[in-house]
């Protein structure tokens, strides 16, 4: 038998984009924004305790059109991972594991989630004015 | 780190086509993964197509036709043809369950059939199991109680066997574990949901004394908290068992025990 080294089956490249796993990895990868988003908030306060003028680039950077889509992803990622991980707590309890009960507050927590974030927006816009 | 694309010799090439002649009414495409060890060759997709009004209404009825009489070298597991058994567990329409039970009717467009994702083939659609049974086996899978015999059965109320539903009913054909990305880059140390399921099954007997030993099994790392909760197996599960759920409850009664 010529039989060479089995080959191994196609696994991400096939499997269908579950509501349970795409939850799951924007977890990880909305933890990962958040790690790095870190880095700005203290960017922006270590520019504040500089002094007035690198205070002053770092509000320009941010306040620019570019630097708001990074806030605007932030804060989405900010509420994501805060909804989903209230749902991972709750599992940890062991509430919340049925399959219809994982279907709905997978919806909850999108839905929070942009909420939030639009909340969260029209209030920083509606404080400055 | 996890290998997130496929290697070298398991790149999947353009396959054969077997288009049926004569006028169909009902007709239906099938994309089948095709390996063959005596070949030498990357896997394959090969299309079939079917007129349903001749074939039965299952995906494993499907399989069974093509290879009675469109290509009889098609190489898959069946037994039972009516989810008892656990051998046709393949990849069908992008999830993972069984070909015996899922309806052709419920896919839409061409019906593609892997083998169970992350898995070395055997042959077309045969994976090797020797590690997922090599995992069943380590666990001990049987009744533990160093009492002594009793002379008559080990009698449980109607709630300590009530205990075991959901639990008792898994048929071992894979499909949870195959769907769990966790399982797919941790599999050489991570149970994976099957097995841990059937880990907690054993420690929810109330006959089996060593659950202490059972829950030890899990301090090593990997094997329980490679976890994340990704719920893929409770979704996919064809028998519509909660693994999920059996690990939650599991890393639970870790908790409480330390």
């Amino acid at each position: 038998m010529s039989q060479k080294e089995r080959p191994l089956s196609p696994h991400l490249q096939i499997y269908r984009p579950q509501i349970t796993s795409i939850l799951s990895i924007l977890h990880r990868l909305t933890g990962m924004v958040l790690g790095v988003g870190t880095l700005v908030l203290a960017w922006w306060l270590i520019a504040a305790a500089i002094g007035p003028e690198a205070y002053g680039n770092v509000q320009w950077f941010l306040s620019s059109w570019f630097g708001r889509c990074i806030l605007l992803g932030f804060t989405f990622c900010f509420f994501y991972h805060l909804c989903n991980g209230i749902r991972h707590l709750g599992w940890d309890m062991g509430w919340g594991l049925e399959l219809a009960t994982l279907h709905i507050t997978a919806w909850i927590v999108i839905t929070a989630a942009i909420v939030l974030t639009l909340l969260s927006w029209i209030a920083g816009y509606a404080l400055k004015l | 780190m996890a290998e997130f694309s496929l290697p070298r010799n398991s790149k999947i090439g353009k396959g054969k086509t077997y288009p049926i002649s004569g006028p169909i009414v009902r007709s239906k495409n099938f994309s089948v993964y095709r390996w063959d060890p005596d070949q030498g060759q990357n896997p394959t997709l090969d299309n079939y197509e079917l007129d349903l009004d001749t074939c039965g209404p299952m995906v494993l009825d499907a399989l069974i036709k093509i290879k009675n009489e469109l290509d009889p070298t098609l190489t898959f597991r069946r037994s039972c043809r009516e989810g008892v058994c656990g051998s046709c567990a393949m990849n069908i329409d992008g999830t993972n369950t069984l070909a015996c039970t899922k309806p052709i009717n419920t896919i839409t467009g061409t019906c593609k059939i892997y083998p169970l994702p992350h898995m070395r083939v055997v042959k077309d659609l045969v994976p090797d199991m020797k590690h997922f049974y090599a995992q069943y086996a380590s666990i001990k899978p049987w009744h533990q109680n160093a009492d002594c015999a009793p002379t008559t059965e080990r009698l449980q109320s109607i709630q300590e066997r009530s205990a075991l539903d959901g639990l008792y009913e898994c048929i071992l054909c894979a499909c949870c574990s195959t769907s769990c990305p966790s399982y797919w880059w941790n599999s050489d140390r991570y149970l994976g949901p099957a097995i841990l399921l059937q880990i907690y099954r054993w420690i929810s007997d109330s006959r089996d004394k060593s659950t202490d030993e059972r829950l030890g099994r899990l301090e090593e790392p990997s094997s329980l908290y490679r976890c994340h909760t990704i719920m893929n197996c409770t979704k996919t599960c064809p028998k519509g068992l909660n693994p999920g759920k059996a690990i939650a409850h599991l890393k639970k009664r870790m908790v409480a025990r330390e």
